[in-house]
């Protein structure tokens, strides 16, 4: 039997993406250019009897899908750069009180209103430092239609797995570009469902590290009751102020993810193995970079691509180990210079890493990388 | 590995990003090719220079975005003027010769024609102009049959308006053929 095609925007995708993966609640507040996940999601999920709210703001709308996802559900919140500075607070409880969900940016053109039509990638960084405090991070950057469906599954299940916010992050390009999606079957993909209770109500702690670094989570409304904040709490999920406690918990909840790098991180590689110019690219520039590097390998230059698919937890062992083999190391992106800094620290001085940096609302064309490619000596 | 590119160029609200997307649908989708589809757009809801892009070919397509133009739409002069300075030498320009009388210079294959008022006398919608310059670029490019970008326009408008968009398709590309001959 013939496989679903369909002609789709990479926004239509992560909201297909969703459901797929089990989403059935969704509370946003719409912005360009993330608004088409909305708009999917609004017909969508009322066929099965999911829920849909368009809230009053993008911190209500955050607010909203902890308390469901407590409640047992799977959920999403899409939004875009000026929104997802407003929902840092409460990106932070859902880490402290690690709750699963999922946050889909689309990164324009930014600080504050910025372009909202225009690309950009600066909103990496706010992906692991927007919100206070140590905590886990763990955030996608898709660079197609498909890979964008498949990721956001993928952001579903890691969220799951390891009881925490996760986000996924197209850039502009990206979420409004139409490509040919093919759908997988029912079950032809992996879907991770939460881990739940093995103990009766009474004996159950939302915080038990018995179980492990990630406890199983009960779903209120199903005759467990167990209090949630913001505070550092104890194993009961009651606030505590001891230290010993404070600092477990603390290590506990970055643990879980940096212990658990090679199950998250996941990267492709093109034409490095005999490269003597590695471009590191993520998002709608990787494909800028493949084409450069396409021209430069029919020019006699060895480059290659190291393309990142999980920005967060970023892949220090590959980059490092990168660092080790090439002459220098081109990394085009739609920012200041935000993966760059990511490179110089785990390249530690062994070769030069060389930017590009675009911040006017246009994409970085093929000839920009192949020119850099050609500066390294 | 072959590498078409085409924009569709106006201003918001003339339908053609719509028109670009039946474009690379019918490539990717019924002409087993591969393409992809992409806009630029201002923060208007209407008017303002608009863009969509489509890149067809027989492998994978990396760079989503047009690097140089082979056919080229422009159914505004702002848009003409704005966005036809990567045209490749040789390349196709359609335009709407009611709206667009300055000609970017260049070594060009110009088409031109009422493309609105096409649509507004010859089919009876104004509102269809977007499909009438569709016809004209299937037929001016020939990167898709004639058949399979009319299953695209069919699969992608309302049931109601489906003679509507046939009838405009049909005179777009009849009349591109003409005034290309």
């Amino acid at each position: 039997m013939s496989k679903k095609v369909a002609f789709l925007q990479g926004n239509e995708a992560a909201a297909h993406g969703a459901l797929y993966a089990g989403c059935n609640f969704f509370a946003g507040y719409p912005i360009t250019p993330s608004t088409e996940v909305s708009e999917v999601l609004s017909i969508e999920l009322p066929k099965i009897g999911g829920k849909f709210l368009q809230m009053e703001d993008e911190i209500a709308a955050m607010a909203a899908i902890l308390g469901a996802s407590l409640a047992g559900a799977k959920v999403l919140t899409s939004t875009s750069g000026p929104g997802l500075s407003l929902k840092q607070e409460l990106v932070g409880y859902g880490c402290i009180a690690e709750i699963p969900c999922v946050v889909y940016n689309v990164m324009r053109g930014g600080p504050s209103t910025g372009m909202p039509t225009g690309p950009s990638q600066s909103d990496v960084m706010c992906a692991k430092w927007g919100t206070h405090g140590d905590h886990p991070a763990i955030c996608l950057t898709p660079a197609s239609v498909q890979e964008t469906y498949e990721e956001i599954i993928r952001a579903f299940n890691l969220s799951e797995k390891y009881r925490t916010p996760v986000m996924v992050m197209p850039d502009e390009i990206v979420a409004h570009m139409r490509e040919r999606i093919v759908f997988p079957e029912p079950g032809e993909v992996e879907v991770t469902p939460r881990k739940s209770p093995t103990v009766p109500p009474e004996q159950y702690k939302p915080y038990d590290t018995s179980f492990g670094d990630v406890p199983p989570l009960a779903a209120f409304g199903s005759g467990y009751k167990f209090h949630v904040t913001g505070l550092n709490k104890a194993s009961d999920g009651f606030p505590t102020t001891k230290a010993n406690l404070v600092q477990a918990e603390e290590e506990r909840q970055v643990r879980k993810v940096d212990a658990n790098i090679d199950d998250i991180v996941q990267f492709e590689e093109y034409l490095l193995d005999d490269a003597e110019v590695a471009v590191v690219a993520y998002g709608s520039t990787s494909r800028s970079a493949r084409y450069a590097v396409n021209v430069a390998r029919e020019q006699g230059i060895k480059a290659g691509l190291f393309r990142i698919k999980t920005f967060w937890p970023f892949p220090d062992k590959q980059i490092k180990a990168l660092a080790g083999r090439v002459k220098g190391i081109v990394i085009p992106e739609m920012n200041l210079g935000m993966c760059s800094l990511e490179l110089e620290r785990c390249a530690q001085g062994k070769v030069p890493v060389l930017g590009i940096f675009r911040v006017d609302g246009e994409p970085i064309n093929p000839d920009q990388i192949l020119d850099k490619i050609k500066e390294v000596k | 590995m072959s590498r078409y590119e085409l924009r569709f160029s106006g201003a918001g609200g003339q339908g053609l990003i719509t028109a670009g997307i039946i474009m690379a649908k019918a490539a990717s989708i019924y002409e087993g090719k591969q393409a992809v589809q992409s806009q630029s757009y201002g923060p208007e809801a209407r008017g303002g220079a608009s863009k969509s892009e489509v890149i067809i070919s027989d492998g994978p397509i990396d760079y989503p975005k047009a690097t140089t133009v082979d056919a080229l739409l422009a159914m505004t002069q702002e848009a003409c003027d704005k966005y036809t300075h990567d045209l490749k030498d040789g390349g196709i320009l359609l335009v709407d010769s009611d709206l667009v009388t300055k000609l970017p210079k260049g070594n060009f294959k110009v088409i031109s024609f009422p493309i609105i008022n096409t649509a507004k006398n010859d089919v009876g919608r104004e509102i269809v102009a977007n499909i009438v310059a569709l016809g004209a670029m299937v037929a001016l490019t020939g990167q898709v049959s004639r058949e399979n970008a009319e299953k695209a326009v069919l699969s992608s408008v309302p049931e109601a308006f489906i003679e509507l968009n046939k009838k405009a398709f049909s005179i777009g590309f009849e009349k591109a053929l003409a005034a290309s001959a």
